[in-house]
């Protein structure tokens, strides 16, 4: 007996569904196992990572505190991940939204308007995509590689947002710490759930969600840009321009990882830092995976990463574990996700031993070896 | 003046050597038809691992061989992700990286504070004190004796030997390959394993030479770095390693204009390497031509034998 893989006629959409749930249940399989083997009752590794930062009002409002940005960023890239258009630069794009839209909100230090806040999360928007046209630009105009460009990028503009507060920006009474003025009410996202965290910025997310729903599931250019990612020649054939669709993508994930820059620093952390994410910008990425490129998907997924942001956070506290281990379980849950993925395309079929001489011949063919 | 170029030159090729071996190993991944992105995770984690080797033992070389392992195993689960389960290169790669910086930062939190002896330089007695040449040729730490070697072989190896032939046809046709009977996924399986175990030793060079520590996300972007080195190459060895050290030299004069007390702001000096990143991959990616006749054919597709 022995078992080969062979392509599936149709791709399986009960396989699409079922992966991010096998992935999910395979990632807390091996966590159990890693926290015996660490020598953690896995019991109480489970109930310090998945049910305390959750078991009261307070804990579901970071829930979505942190949710927001990874849900608006996911359905920014997942729109260009569809036409195969790979922005990896929305920590940057992140950050540049939380320059513009922070900057206002320091140049216009003594308004009151109520304006102000909604002319902030329109420039953060603008300060995502006019990072996010560089690369579209550069890969429209010069044919260059948008992942490495986007990717560069981040660091360029965390570099600029570090030197915005250390100097030119610095809180002038705050002890030379690098850091701007705390953003006055009127810059503020305010509050939605009493005694929570939880901030209007949630609310903007589940809109952005709404429209990139929208957008993929009835527009037209939604349509054609899911074409480009599956079949690129038909896509060409149809003459839909390549080029539009490299725009719309990287502007769709710079818009949105603009807004959630803005959200973030008018809102949890109220001022700008030299660090205002802990790679929500790349989280995000596996969000947008684990959601199968869907918003609503993307919505569930961003619940479950932001869970394992706070669980990291709780373990560190109830379990004296590394918050750095959050980061390692990110990167096994995307690693079984592409692994489960397999499956959609293609089955397993058990052979059995005593063949006849066509299996073995089209067995034969599926050899690697000469 | 001259002990001046001497700093300068010597820097210069230190900044460079990492990147030397990560895009070294890359190029041989790509070579074969698989686009490796995890080349920023398989530094760090070679580097964490090297570094953890080194100060446990006191044994440097035993850090490097470590390192070098490690960058291969995790080569190895990009292999099976990519290779075996046929998913999508970039996005495993990411999800190396991903993964990558979050290991190395599991396993590095217990060294953040040990401080270790570099590797020392090498000395070749004579040639070492001919004045300019000797300092920057004949004393140089092993390591970068080791880079000049592998660039020789590699060489050798891609242009002259029928392995490297062999190579070049997967990733240039992996169908017709397979089809006069040669094992593409195995022969893939050694190239992606050959980039990670370099990619380690780039990490190794990193933590056990140029610092020698271990920092949190130290690599700070040169596995990416090294992803353009090779387009910035043509996937051409001799270039990878000229373009590394231009690379070094760009982080030197920026640190080096820090030094003079020029009043630029340290920040924007820092995003020097990546602005300049950004305009070669521009000015190399301009012309369709040169990108479409010098990448292997079949880079970043996935292959299946019995499709």
């Amino acid at each position: 007996m022995r078992f080969k893989i062979e392509p599936r006629p149709e791709p399986s959409t009960r396989m699409a569904y079922l992966s991010p749930l096998i992935a999910v249940g395979l990632t807390l399989f091996t966590g159990l196992i890693l926290s015996t083997l660490v020598g953690t009752n896995p019991l109480a590794a489970f109930y310090a990572f998945f049910i305390a930062p959750i078991d009261d009002w307070y804990g579901l409002g970071e829930l979505g505190v942190k949710a927001a940005p990874l849900m608006l960023i996911a359905v920014g890239l997942a729109i260009g991940f569809r036409a195969n258009v790979w922005n990896i630069g929305a920590e940057g794009q992140l950050a540049v939204g939380a320059i513009f839209g922070g900057g206002l909100a320091l140049w216009f230090y003594e308004s009151n308007s109520v304006f102000l806040l909604p002319a902030m999360i329109v420039a953060g928007a603008f300060g995502g995509m006019l990072w996010a046209s560089i690369p579209a630009f550069l890969r429209t105009r010069f044919n260059t590689n948008e992942i490495l460009v986007s990717l560069m990028l981040n660091y360029v503009a965390i570099l600029i947002l570090s030197y915005l507060v250390h100097d030119p920006w610095r809180d002038p009474s705050g002890f030379n710490f690098p850091e701007s003025r705390l953003f006055t009410d009127a810059a503020s996202l305010p509050v939605i759930l009493d005694g929570t965290r939880l901030h209007a910025g949630f609310i903007i997310a589940l809109l952005v969600v709404a429209l990139g729903w929208v957008f993929v599931r009835k527009s037209f250019v939604g349509y054609q840009m899911q074409v480009a990612g599956m079949a690129g020649p038909a896509a060409l054939y149809a003459g839909f321009r390549r080029r539009h669709m490299i725009w719309i993508g990287l502007l769709a994930g710079g818009g949105a990882a603009g807004i959630a820059g803005i959200s973030e620093v008018s809102g949890p952390i109220g001022q700008l830092l030299p660090s205002v994410s802990p790679g929500y910008g790349y989280a995000a990425i596996i969000v947008a995976f684990v959601g199968r490129l869907h918003p609503l998907g993307i919505l569930l997924a961003s619940l479950l990463m932001s869970l394992l942001y706070l669980g990291g956070e709780s373990a560190q506290m109830l379990l004296g574990l590394p918050s750095a281990v959050t980061g390692v379980f990110q990167g096994v849950l995307l690693f079984y996700l592409l692994a489960a993925d397999l499956f959609i395309n293609y089955r397993v079929r058990r052979v059995p031993a005593a063949a006849t001489v066509a299996v073995a011949a089209t067995a034969a063919d599926a050899e690697v070896t000469p | 003046m001259n002990d001046a170029l001497v700093g300068i030159i010597l820097a210069t090729l230190g900044a460079g050597t990492p990147l030397v071996f990560a895009a070294l190993g890359e190029l041989i991944t790509e070579k074969s038809g698989v686009l490796n992105l995890g080349v920023e995770g398989m530094m760090l984690v070679g580097a964490v691992c090297g570094f953890a080797v080194a100060a446990d033992t006191g044994s440097l070389w035993l850090g490097v061989v470590t390192a070098m392992t490690a960058g291969a195993f995790m080569a190895l689960l990009f292999g099976i992700l990519t290779l075996t389960f046929q998913a999508n290169q970039v996005a495993a790669g990411l999800a190396l990286t991903i993964f990558g910086v979050g290991l190395s930062a599991y396993i590095g939190l217990q060294y953040t504070s040990v401080a270790l002896t570099g590797l020392q330089a090498v000395h070749i007695p004579l040639l070492s004190s001919i004045p300019l040449l000797g300092p920057t040729i004949f004393s140089l730490d092993p390591l970068m004796y080791l880079s000049f070697a592998l660039l020789a072989a590699i060489t050798y190896f891609l242009y002259r030997s029928k392995a490297g032939l062999l190579l070049r046809a997967v990733g240039e046709s992996p169908r017709s390959a397979h089809s006069i009977g040669y094992p593409v996924i195995q022969i893939r399986y050694l190239a992606v394993l050959f980039g990670g175990g370099m990619a380690g030793l780039g990490g190794a060079y990193l933590a056990l030479v140029y610092t020698p520590l271990w920092v949190e996300g130290m690599t700070a972007g040169r596995g990416w770095i090294s992803l353009a080195l090779v387009v910035f190459a043509t996937w051409r060895p001799a270039r990878v390693i000229l373009g590394a050290y231009l690379f070094g030299g760009v982080t030197i004069l920026q640190l080096h204009v820090q030094g003079l007390g020029i009043d630029l702001p340290s920040q924007l000096l820092s995003s020097l390497p990546y602005i300049a990143t950004i305009v070669v991959l521009v000015l190399i990616s301009r012309d369709v031509n040169t990108i479409r006749l010098n990448a292997p054919a079949s880079i970043g597709k996935t292959f299946h034998p019995s499709v």
